[in-house]
């Protein structure tokens, strides 16, 4: 098909000339421009996202620099909210938490899904489909009751306490294992595992087996030859995972509700109580958005150091 | 293929067991007669089923997710033919900009994103319902949608499309004689893997849903009472087992036809 507005397209149903009316003027070149065509195919679902992402996103920013006395919204422009969220020290402790739960998820993540993305990618050889499938059914199942078994396993007289004292190797129940930080980390992990397996091995999947072969052949052995030429062009795949779980993760509310406790709590949980308990929008808006920047902010800085890191390797 | 494998083989039947493992403790104890959910197991029952099974809040709230999914794949996998048919067979200026907005849901908290629709709809004077649920489970559909329809259109030749044309066909007797058929698969994977996101949707119904629960926030109320539990693992297993089936299908119907080329979409 030919490109650009204006060119003739014979492939197109040709419109009855002579009815030189406007109407029929600009149906001609819509019907022989592809992009006029594009983008009118586009614009339902452009329409959808402005309606549904962007003004909602745009109110949000709005509302930030708004402030509530009461019941009573106060429109008029201020900092108070962003100032009350990165001032008092109970919001910034948990930020630098949200932050630090998700750092850790994303590293074991990504660390646990490498080996397991590069054996799909290298070892396998039939069952490849087989293998991705069983490994993204877990993605599409309900998040919730991922959650919420972790939830039982680990409580108090749950599932790894009563199988422990069951069998006689403890006498009382391990109190540690629920309600903390090291409780959101094992169920996000588990949570998220099968979003870093995928773009480590769509990665992995596209490097060129030549270039293995000539590594050898210069004498390289497996480990330098991984270290040198598969580690460093499999990078895009780890960043892009690393992002993948990374963002969502900061700003989970589900996992810190349920196996956090006191000391789990994220900074989701606290912008849903300024939408629910408190009822302080404004509050509420700038805390999404200051957590936004943040994590916007992290993962650019992540990005930067990984790529450096991966030119310095090669 | 075992040969030089033996250490990575072991290595990923463990992280199978990691990922399955957990969440099989579920059916498991939706099986066991205590209402406590520890071992040592006390027996087999099925009591929990039938308690589940005759709880009128459970069924209207399966009604109301039932309601919402089958809205919104149908309206997502519309809005994402259109977005994937345009994005792959015309040059849309922008249009690599125009496919990151429309993932941009998938880079947003949850958390965010249905506070700021709850923010417009409050704007807006609108009333919280199933209706602004299907809303916002249609905005984080859309991305799955389209990845799903990209694929396959990219999958089959637009050389048949043109032919189709050139022989004196019009626009939509092509569309539905040539690219329908050849889309179907994509279409009908992407209807069963949206229907499967918004059933098992949380946070943004828990937002959006006013009165009107949908199952999982019908799940989330059950989890704060311990005499409740079991009858939860028991609609959580049924819930697990229907998921599995429904993805197997879809991801089957959609790697017919894509030979070798297929691959999964989750993360793409």
């Amino acid at each position: 098909m030919l490109e650009g507005s204006g060119e003739p397209d014979d492939s197109m149903a040709a419109i009855p000339m002579g009815q030189g009316g406007v109407l029929a003027r600009i149906a001609r070149v819509y019907r022989r421009s592809e992009a006029a065509r594009g983008l009118a195919l586009l614009s339902p679902t452009m329409l959808v996202m402005l309606g549904a992402l962007a003004a909602p996103l745009a109110l949000l920013a709005l509302y930030s620099f708004w402030s509530q006395d009461g019941y009573v919204l106060d429109t008029q422009f201020t900092l108070a909210q962003y100032g009350t969220s990165l001032g008092r020290a109970t919001y910034r402790a948990l930020f630098y938490r949200s932050i630090e739960i998700s750092s850790l998820v994303t590293l074991i993540t990504v660390l646990l899904a490498y080996p397991m993305a590069y054996f799909v990618a290298f070892r396998v050889r039939e069952s490849k489909f087989l293998w991705l499938v069983l490994l993204t059914i877990p993605f599409w199942t309900s998040y919730l009751l991922r959650v919420f078994a972790w939830k039982l396993i680990l409580g108090y007289n749950g599932v790894i306490n009563s199988g422990l004292m069951h069998l006689g190797l403890i006498h009382e129940p391990l109190g540690f294992l629920l309600y903390n930080p090291t409780a959101v980390v094992v169920t996000l992990a588990h949570a998220w595992a099968p979003f870093a397996i995928l773009p480590i091995y769509v990665s992995l999947e596209k490097i060129d087996c030549s270039l293995l072969e000539a590594a050898a052949d210069l004498g390289d052995g497996p480990l330098r030859r991984f270290l040198r030429v598969t580690l460093p062009l499999s990078m895009p795949g780890v960043i892009a995972a690393a992002v993948v779980i990374f963002v969502p993760t900061t700003g989970d509310y589900v996992t810190p509700s349920l196996v956090g406790g006191s000391d789990g709590v994220m900074i989701a949980n606290i912008i849903e109580v300024q939408f629910d308990k408190v009822g302080n929008w404004p509050l509420g808006a700038a805390l999404a958005m200051a957590s936004m920047a943040a994590v916007g902010v992290a993962t650019l800085l992540f990005v930067a150091a990984m790529r450096a890191a991966t030119a310095r390797i090669r | 293929m075992r040969k030089r494998s033996g250490g990575l083989f072991v290595y990923a039947v463990l992280y199978l067991a990691f990922l399955y493992i957990p969440v099989l403790f579920l059916p498991l104890f939706s099986f066991n007669r205590s209402v406590f959910i520890a071992f040592p197991l006390t027996g087999f029952t099925t009591q929990w089923y039938a308690q589940m099974l005759g709880d009128d809040e459970m069924l209207r709230a399966l009604v109301n997710s039932l309601e919402v999914g089958a809205v919104t794949s149908l309206f997502s996998t519309l809005l994402g033919t259109l977005a994937a048919k345009a994005l792959t067979r015309y040059r849309v200026p922008g249009g690599g900009a125009l496919l990151a907005f429309t993932s941009l849901p998938l880079f947003i908290p949850d958390i965010v994103l249905g506070i700021s629709l709850l923010i417009l709809l409050n704007g807006l004077q609108l009333p919280l319902s199933l209706l602004t649920v299907i809303a916002g489970h249609s905005l984080i559909c859309v991305p799955f949608a389209i990845t799903v329809l990209m694929s396959r259109f990219e999958g089959f030749d637009k050389s048949l499309e043109e032919a189709s044309l050139d022989l004196g066909e019009n626009g939509w007797m092509t569309f539905w004689r040539v690219t329908f058929p050849l889309a179907l698969p994509g279409i009908v994977s992407s209807l069963l893997l949206t229907f499967i996101v918004s059933f098992d949707e949380f946070l943004i119904a828990y937002f959006l849903a006013g009165n009107d629960a949908t199952l999982p926030i019908y799940i989330w109320g059950q989890l704060r009472f311990p005499y409740k539990l079991p009858a939860v693992l028991a609609l959580g297993a049924l819930i697990l087992v229907a998921s599995t089936a429904f993805v197997i299908f879809a991801e089957w119907i959609r790697s017919r036809g894509l030979g070798e080329k297929r691959h999964l979409m989750v993360g793409a």
